[in-house]
């Protein structure tokens, strides 16, 4: 029993690491950068170690290195960190299914829950012979493990370290134009897709890179409602 | 700031995180039947947010100055077409990260 639970382990794991090999890239080229930045900010190494464990969120601990130079203001963290995260607000919503009857695995897949994990975990079916449950975890425990390192190795080396690594991290720029163009080949209407393109680059243009998220995912939610009918009519938009 | 107060700083960033990741799942527990709407975005939402990661990943890249988007254009457009030849995942995108390294360091 044991063995053949191990052996199950091990095969997700395999399934697994191939899918985060962009992420090791990126996150291993942003975690450093982060690291280093917060070595240079003037903090001991624990603060990025410590922060890429408990926050585990690439954008918000980047802005978190002004916030910790800057005077105390609770108010304003607490606005700031809610805005640039509620974008994991849709991920939930769209994992609610896949992430059911899993489990202990099911906290830690929420707890690890970014970006690139929700990308791979929601768009990538293991092969019919691994276990899913495995294999999301291993690709949330990795991408998470990738960040937590490349945060610490900035933090430990700070401007030790030579970048000849210039333009490393469009690795994920690439994983996510992948997806979609994945996701359009198989789809059967691209009504959902468009949406999510047009929206984000019009709310872009009109409120800059800064704060055209919110104004987006507002876009996309409101158009999803008033366009159900037709999409649903289109068939599984997945 | 003091170290209690980075250290609640710290915590005030960890709170608003976890609650945004495990807000949906604590409403919709898996307990009681989703709402059939929220079923609903559960299954047009990813295509959506697809698109939405593509141009929130490139949304520092400047138009109007520096390399104009010109280098992105190009690695962009050398992960589609490898993609779509190939359909191999991982090749698309080393090789377009490679062609992407090579045009920032030594073209523009």
């Amino acid at each position: 029993m044991d063995v053949k639970q191990k052996g199950k382990r091990l095969k997700a794991l395999k399934a697994a690491f191939p899918h985060t090999i962009p992420i090791l890239a990126g996150f291993g080229f942003l975690g450093i950068a982060y690291g280093i930045l917060m070595n240079v900010s003037g903090f001991s190494f624990w603060y990025p170690l410590l922060i890429s464990i408990i926050v585990f969120g690439g954008s918000l601990q980047f802005v978190m290195v002004t916030m910790l130079l800057s005077a105390f203001a609770p108010v304003q963290t607490l606005i700031m960190a809610l805005l640039v995260q509620v974008r994991h607000l849709f991920y939930g919503i769209a994992m609610l299914d896949k992430y059911k009857g899993l489990g202990w695995k099911r906290f830690y897949l929420i707890l690890g829950l970014c970006d690139e994990t929700f990308s791979i975990n929601c768009s990538i079916e293991p092969p019919e012979d691994v276990d899913k449950g495995w294999f999301m975890l291993f690709v949330t425990m990795l991408n998470r493990l990738y960040w937590i390192t490349g945060s610490l190795l900035g933090g430990l080396l700070g401007s030790l370290i030579e970048f000849n690594t210039e333009g490393l991290d469009f690795a994920m720029s690439a994983m996510f134009v992948v997806i979609l163009l994945e996701q359009l080949i198989k789809e059967k209407s691209h009504i959902s897709s468009i949406i999510g393109l047009a929206a984000s680059i019009i709310c872009l243009i009109i409120f800059g890179a800064d704060s055209f998220m919110i104004p987006t995912m507002i876009t996309i939610l409101c158009l999803l409602t008033f366009l159900r009918k037709p999409i649903e009519k289109a068939g599984d938009p997945i | 700031m003091t170290g209690t107060q980075h250290i609640i700083t710290i915590a005030i960033c960890a709170v608003a995180t976890m609650a945004t990741r495990f807000l949906p799942f604590i409403i919709f527990s898996e307990k009681r039947t989703t709402p059939k709407y929220i079923e609903y975005l559960g299954k047009a939402l990813p295509a959506a947010i697809f698109g939405m990661l593509v141009v929130y990943c490139l949304k520092n890249v400047s138009i109007l100055s520096g390399s104009h988007g010109i280098p992105e254009l190009i690695a962009i457009a050398i992960t589609i077409l490898l993609h779509l030849w190939k359909r191999q995942m991982l090749l698309s995108i080393a090789g377009a990260t490679v062609c992407y390294m090579l045009l920032v360091q030594l073209v523009f």
